[in-house]
């Protein structure tokens, strides 16, 4: 449970850190160009490996099981622009029925 | 030039369909946090992390057994972005370096998004509108989330743990337009599949962060 509120703690601050950088720290001056280019491609980056990892992996392995199906409902849904609820509450129902019928 | 009351309140406005699309979200966050983190624990986070990525993302990492340390630096990468968006909307922000925190810290992506004013300069108090409903549809659904949470059954059984993956694709959807993030988001497909049987949990995400330092070597 410390290490819960320790990762509370950490993302609290660095998420107020970040935010308030460019405004107070920076004063209005831009990073050098390189730095923000990678600044800006970080959530595209982690964001997929999340998804690759919260649907394939076990642990230390990789496996095909029901999140796969729900993935892949979440998949099409975002790509018919389905509102978000939609997507995200369907992924977990195909996942449930694939389980029941599998 | 309409007042800040009118601007926050037309805000408000724009933000209230993001606000009940943020709501459901954090039932989604509240009932998986519960099982880990408790009752109270859940809702302390929301109230100040306030950001669905970094809050969905470590918790992935501490479910899957990742260390502390990996959850945290997780989070802080997927925030990296408030960085860009902040030194983007400084400019904006010509008052006290109070005021300037105040405007800052209620920045999240549709606020952000929704008070550009599309020359590079953004609407202060509108941004501070639409961050409001989000805000408190943030913290209530995950008081509901967790509430709820502690009276279901298996969340397996439930699918819910396909709500991960399907929350990560529909911000990936959002963000990664553009060749460069699409580069981004494919190489980070490709080391989290490669390095999950390889390295530690919590790690493969982390090691991402190399494709973004590869694609921001492309041309834009």
């Amino acid at each position: 449970m410390t290490a819960v509120w320790l990762v509370i703690a950490a993302l609290a601050l660095a998420t107020a850190g970040l935010k308030l950088a460019g405004p107070l720290a920076l004063g209005g001056r831009p990073l050098r160009p390189g730095l923000m280019s990678i600044v800006e491609l970080l959530a595209s980056a982690l964001l997929a490996a999340l998804v690759v990892v919260e649907t394939f992996g076990k642990g230390r392995s990789l496996v095909l099981d029901a999140r796969v199906l729900g993935a892949a409902f979440a998949v099409l849904a975002v790509w018919r622009r389905a509102p978000m609820i939609v997507v995200v509450i369907g992924a977990a129902a195909v996942t449930a029925v694939a389980r029941l019928l599998f | 030039m309409e007042g800040a009351g009118e601007r926050r309140r037309a805000g408000i406005r724009r933000g209230l369909p993001f606000g009940i699309a943020v709501f459901v979200i954090a039932i989604s966050f509240g009932v998986l946090a519960h099982p880990l983190m408790g009752t109270v624990a859940p809702i302390v986070m929301s109230i100040v992390v306030f950001s669905g990525a970094a809050q969905f993302g470590a918790l992935a990492v501490l479910l899957a057994g990742g260390s502390t340390g990996a959850a945290i630096v997780a989070g802080v990468l997927l925030n990296a972005r408030y960085l860009a968006m902040g030194i983007a909307l400084a400019p904006s922000l010509r008052v006290s370096a109070l005021s300037r925190a105040g405007f800052a810290m209620p920045l999240v992506d549709a606020s952000w998004a929704a008070a550009s004013r599309g020359d590079g300069t953004f609407d202060p108090w509108y941004l501070v509108g639409v961050s409001i409903p989000q805000y408190v549809g943030w913290v209530l659904g995950t008081v509901v989330g967790v509430l709820v949470g502690s009276h279901l059954g298996d969340p397996k059984a439930l699918g819910l743990d396909a709500l991960f993956p399907a929350f990560f694709i529909v911000l990936l959807y959002e963000e990664a337009r553009g060749r460069r993030r699409l580069a981004a988001a494919a190489g980070g497909a490709g080391i989290a599949l490669v390095l999950t049987p390889l390295v530690p949990v919590g790690l493969p995400i982390l090691a991402a962060a190399a494709a973004a330092v590869a694609a921001s070597r492309m041309r834009p």
